[in-house]
């Protein structure tokens, strides 16, 4: 029989038409679509105002906002104290240094065809923090030391996020396995882990660690905040990672356990060759909105005395040489936060096309 | 003082399979009052098989005979709690190592295929030889095409198994099985979850298999295939085995009402 040339029937309609059957098929869809029309209209043109065509963009300080939109002067004269927070100036160019290896090993992750990337993606996650440990702290090679309380703004914010994201994975992939392990005593100290962790709020973990921890500590012994915060964060942080990786090791069908020890893998290379490849695979939305959450979470650390992006940006529009600024500030904050989510979440559905096999068993 | 021990011990594990290798030819498989329970409920009771290199077994019986069961004892898929299980000359114990040579020895093949999804057919191929034998990836490759060509379909090695067909599916599974070079097969159904027209090319691939040498044991109620190359038809029901016959004297002259009543049953349609 002759291949068939029948095409489906095509559907295509006139701005017009289209209108009529979409927006006022009926008299209260009408009704609906005026409305909502009216509040675009009036809603959408004073917040373009104020954030463009009426903000005022130069001068030097506060009396140079004159015009009645947003000053946008506020956030670029101290655009310094938002990403650097007190690091000093002179020693800005090695923060600077790991803005750009960051941008280098993610950039290329949202160009398909960037040679390389993938060797880039895997620098950015161990060549990366190591450099970042000896270059942003100094003390080693000649580097000036600059101690961890100088540290701050959007520097603080993605040190917090990108240490607390890359270590509770691996830990939450270990609990997860723990919880599921056969082994009475493993199981048990991951349940145990996991639920202490989980059920107390990060505030109160983030107090504990500053306040309660070093009256534990032995003489002598001292973390800085900044460790201890960190330290809190992760545990915290793996605890609800390891509940998401649970649910994806859970949703494999035991045939693929069984295929697996039927073939001699073993423990460690069943889950590292077959289970954990899809089980992973299977949660990233979920691995994903844990970072999310974690990345917003950081800036809890303000209650301890660190000056994240918030902190920074909420300690400056109390200035008195700055008035009426705390708008502008915080939608600031806000955009910082935005683009680092969105840019996460537009990676993890970047790896989602990537990996999908598709065609399930 | 060390070496005199080790000596004594390599020489007294070294008796026993010498005696097996000088007698008749070699059990490779031996079953022992085995019996097996889950939780209380008692799915296996008291079997005893032995198997010989190169002997084609199918296990037959209604469902829930424990069957399945059974053969997923023999490469420890299912605990036994009673009994001895011995796969070439390795008793299968709660150690974990031992269960392991076992395992690398023994080939299986599920109802439902079980191929790894993310992987392609030749890595789903090559997965245990390369990280279980350490066997060079290349040579890996190299067998795994041989397999896939006696499976005939070479040229489907580099989609993923989503792609294939049941029957293909099936193929894939078989071969990835002997890529580990086993001595022993094991298949659990077979072809119960494949459509009737990707049958005929599975149970071709097993006849050819068959004819190789390989030891087989396969739960299966594919009547002609046992037929043809079985050397032995074993029958359980109830968790227990009721008859153990040669495939000619099962199909024509079974000794046991229930093995009657089944084989009533099965070829009647």
């Amino acid at each position: 029989m002759a291949e068939s040339t029948m095409k489906p029937p095509k559907k295509a309609l006139s701005p017009v038409k289209w209108m009529r059957e979409h927006l006022f098929s009926t008299w209260y869809n009408a009704l609906l679509t005026l409305a909502v029309g009216y509040l675009l209209v009036t809603s959408v043109g004073p917040l373009l105002n104020w954030l463009l065509f009426e903000a005022n963009f130069q001068g030097q300080d506060a009396s140079d906002c004159t015009g009645a939109g947003a000053c946008w002067l506020f956030i670029s004269q101290r655009l310094n104290f938002f990403i650097y927070g007190f690091y000093p100036d002179e020693l800005q160019w090695r923060v600077d240094a790991m803005f750009l290896l960051l941008a280098i090993a993610f950039v290329p992750q949202f160009i398909e065809r960037f040679p390389g990337r993938k060797w880039l993606g895997i620098f950015g996650m161990t060549g990366l923090p190591i450099i970042g440990y000896f270059l942003i702290p100094g003390g080693t090679f000649g580097l000036e030391v600059v101690e961890s309380t100088k540290w701050g703004g959007l520097m603080l914010t993605l040190i917090l996020a990108y240490i607390g994201i890359l270590a509770s994975l691996p830990i939450g992939i270990l609990l997860a396995l723990g919880r599921r392990s056969e082994m009475p005593i493993i199981r048990g100290l991951s349940v145990v882990f996991i639920e202490v962790w989980r059920a107390v709020p990060l505030i109160t973990v983030l107090f504990m660690a500053s306040v309660m921890l070093p009256l534990f500590l032995p003489e002598g012994v001292n973390f800085e905040k900044l460790a201890r915060a960190l330290i809190g964060i992760t545990l915290w942080q793996s605890a609800y990672m390891a509940e998401v990786i649970r649910g994806g090791l859970q949703a494999i069908p035991r045939g693929q356990y069984e295929a697996a020890d039927a073939l001699g893998l073993g423990y460690w290379r069943k889950m590292g060759l077959v289970i954990l490849p899809q089980a992973l695979k299977m949660v990233i939305p979920g691995i994903v909105n844990t970072f999310i959450s974690l990345f917003k979470d950081t800036t809890l650390v303000l209650i301890i005395g660190l000056f994240d992006v918030l902190g920074t940006v909420q300690s400056t529009v109390t200035d008195p040489a700055w008035q009426n600024v705390a708008i502008e500030g915080y939608v600031f904050v806000a955009f910082c936060f935005w683009v680092f989510c969105f840019g996460i979440s537009r990676y993890s559905q970047n790896l989602e096309r990537k990996l999908d096999t598709g065609h399930k068993t | 003082m060390g070496n005199p021990m080790t000596e004594q011990t390599q020489t007294s594990n070294a008796t026993p399979s010498e005696q097996d290798n000088t007698g008749k030819k070699s059990d490779i498989i031996r079953v022992e009052g085995m019996h097996k329970w889950y939780g209380d409920f008692h799915v296996l009771k008291d079997l005893n098989l032995t198997v010989a290199q190169g002997e084609r077994i199918v296990i037959c019986g209604p469902s829930g005979s424990g069957k399945s069961t059974f053969i997923r004892c023999i490469n420890r898929l299912e605990e036994h709690q009673q009994g001895k299980i011995i796969v070439d000359d390795v008793e299968l114990t709660d150690d974990v190592r031992q269960i392991d040579t076992v395992r690398r020895e023994v080939g299986m093949v599920f109802q439902h295929f079980n191929l790894f999804p993310h992987l392609t057919v030749l890595e789903n191929c090559c997965l245990s030889p390369i990280w279980v034998r350490k066997i060079p990836r290349k040579e890996a490759e190299a067998t795994a095409m041989e397999y896939l060509e006696r499976v005939k379909i070479p040229d489907q090695a580099l989609k993923y198994p989503g792609q294939l067909s049941g029957g293909q599916q099936q193929r894939v599974a078989i071969a990835r099985a002997l890529c580990m070079k086993p001595k022993i097969m094991l298949f659990d159904e077979p072809t119960s979850a494949l459509d009737p027209e990707m049958i005929k090319e599975v149970l071709d691939v097993m006849i050819e298999l068959a004819g190789s040498g390989m030891t087989m044991l396969c739960v299966t109620h594919e009547m002609g295939f046992a037929k043809t190359v079985a050397d032995r038809v074993i029958f359980m029901d109830g968790g227990e085995i009721v008859e153990e016959a040669p495939p000619h004297e099962f199909f024509t002259n079974p000794r046991e009402a229930r093995t009657q009543k089944f084989l009533q049953q099965i070829l009647a349609h």
